[in-house]
């Protein structure tokens, strides 16, 4: 689980206080706000990509307040998505099974269940220069889920796509989430996103969580873990 | 209701004087005066060069060229630039790399003491040199003051600045998003940079090393004063030119030029053509 902590972050002028929120493992919380109201800066504060003045962060029962972002088991798609233009879309999706020295049969075989998932066998061999944007974000999917993360964070995944295709990555990542049982904090600006995908939706306005709609499989005032949907879960 | 008498007729502008222009194609110009004004610049060089190679008649060139110490100073003018242009992409990649990441007090003030090279004239930075190695003790100053390694002193101080510069603008370039995502995938900053980073700034760690070689090539000013111009010892091609010049022997330090200027263009052309082949 993803659970936040009076968390204060300052970049340059602009500040977020007192943020505090949880988002209980397996489950898809969406983080929504309009454009410049701090939700990219949340989501790198909690990859660890921007430092924090003060509160916790902490990913299942670590704290990772502090900790290097190479050490939080995070998996991380920005909304400019940042593929890795010298290596072909294989190679994007290896290269964190590379830096964790995978054997190459084992790396194979995680790339070819990657792609099975998201439909983009086509394209290994393709440089991201050669993709659309719908097969860019599926790249960026990949590489972020490739060493089975425990989080996967998500910044705007599907606000430069064409209708066909989002409705497509609506599809992945409903695949995705079943498939994988992975706890996901996804900001987006778009309420279509939020109340499609999300199992728990809260709001960053004027630099605090103003209010926020429990899980639909709740009804009490602390969320339960599924436990079912993670024994059962393939771990793919 | 609107008096219809007292309408006035709007004109469209579009209709009159602006349809004279219509059919003329605006930008037919623009191109032919760019290169007018540009084009005199190549011209120029391209007549220094011819004025050169009229000056010096085919075998007086070959006689130059196999002299002692012109082909000494040939020798050590391709080492020497080699080993500066080397020395300086390997300064140039971490200072380059924390100019453009990093932020932090005094930035401007350090960004100023690097441009200093580049402003300063070669031959006070030559002067620099000496007065600094001058205060070291006796058994250092003498390894360098008027000895070879000077000469490679004298270059890298010089071609440093520009190699920073180039690598600066060069990673600028890079979204530093890449850098980001790689840190969340497991990578240390080191990982990071030498995984992602390095190897997109690929072409420009390449055209850096080959104009930093360049212009180690054509140092002049920094290596007389420091090195000297020893003959068989410290004399590299730019100071041949200037000695043999000083002596009246202006066929070989035409000849000399010559030489350093078809080194310069191939080294630059080759690296132009290989830079357009995997871009």
């Amino acid at each position: 689980m993803i659970n936040i902590e009076n968390l204060y972050i300052k970049k340059g002028s602009f500040s977020l206080r007192d943020i505090s929120f949880a988002v209980p493992g397996g489950r898809w919380g969406v983080l929504m706000g309009k454009s410049g109201c701090g939700k990219t800066t949340l989501i790198e504060a909690v990859c660890g990509l921007n430092p924090v003045e003060s509160g916790r962060i902490l990913l299942g029962d670590r704290d990772v307040t502090h900790l290097h972002p190479s050490l939080r088991n995070i998996g991380y798609v920005p909304q400019d998505l940042a593929l890795f233009p010298t290596r072909t879309v294989r190679g994007n999706i290896s290269f964190a099974l590379e830096l964790r020295r995978w054997k190459k049969d084992r790396i194979n075989a995680r790339i070819e269940e990657i792609s099975e998932l998201l439909g983009i066998d086509h394209l290994l061999e393709r440089f991201p220069s050669g993709l659309s944007g719908g097969e860019s974000q599926l790249v960026a999917i990949g590489r972020a889920i490739s060493f089975y993360p425990e989080i996967l964070c998500l910044d705007e995944p599907l606000s430069s796509l064409d209708e066909n295709t989002r409705e497509k990555m609506f599809g992945v990542l409903e695949s995705v989430k079943k498939n994988t049982g992975i706890t996901v904090l996804h900001v987006t600006h778009n309420k279509e996103e939020a109340y499609r995908l999300g199992d728990l939706i809260l709001k960053l306005k004027e630099g605090k969580i103003s209010e926020f709609s429990r899980c639909r499989c709740h009804k009490q005032k602390e969320p339960t873990m599924p436990e079912e949907g993670i024994k059962n879960r393939t771990r793919l | 209701m609107m008096n219809r008498k007292n309408e006035k007729k709007i004109q469209i502008p579009f209709e009159g004087e602006d349809r004279k222009n219509e059919g003329k194609n605006p930008d037919l110009l623009f191109i032919p005066l760019l290169w007018m004004i540009g084009g005199l610049y190549v011209v120029l060089i391209l007549a220094m060069l011819l004025a050169d190679l009229l000056y010096v008649k085919g075998g007086d060139f070959v006689s130059v060229l196999v002299k002692p110490e012109i082909r000494y100073a040939v020798k050590l003018s391709l080492l020497s630039s080699a080993l500066s242009s080397g020395l300086a992409v390997v300064i140039s990649l971490p200072l380059g790399y924390l100019m453009s990441r990093q932020k932090f007090r005094g930035k401007s003030v350090i960004e100023v003491i690097l441009d200093i090279p580049v402003v300063l004239p070669p031959v006070v930075v030559g002067l620099s040199l000496l007065l600094l190695f001058r205060l070291l003790p006796s058994g250092i100053s003498d390894l360098f003051i008027f000895e070879v390694p000077a000469v490679i002193v004298a270059q890298v101080a010089v071609i440093t600045a520009f190699g920073v510069r180039m690598m600066k603008v060069a990673f600028d370039q890079i979204d530093p998003r890449q850098e980001q995502v790689a840190l969340t995938l497991g990578c240390s900053r080191w990982q990071a940079f030498t995984g992602v980073l390095l190897p997109q700034a690929k072409k420009s760690i390449i055209s850096s090393l080959a104009l930093c070689w360049a212009k180690s090539l054509g140092e002049f000013g920094p290596i007389l004063v420091f090195a000297g111009a020893t003959r068989m010892k410290t004399e590299v091609m730019t100071t041949s030119v200037y000695l043999e010049l000083s002596t009246g022997n202006i066929e070989t330090a035409v000849a000399v030029a010559i030489m350093m200027i078809i080194l310069s263009s191939a080294v630059l052309f080759v690296v132009r053509r290989y830079g357009a082949a995997t871009g």
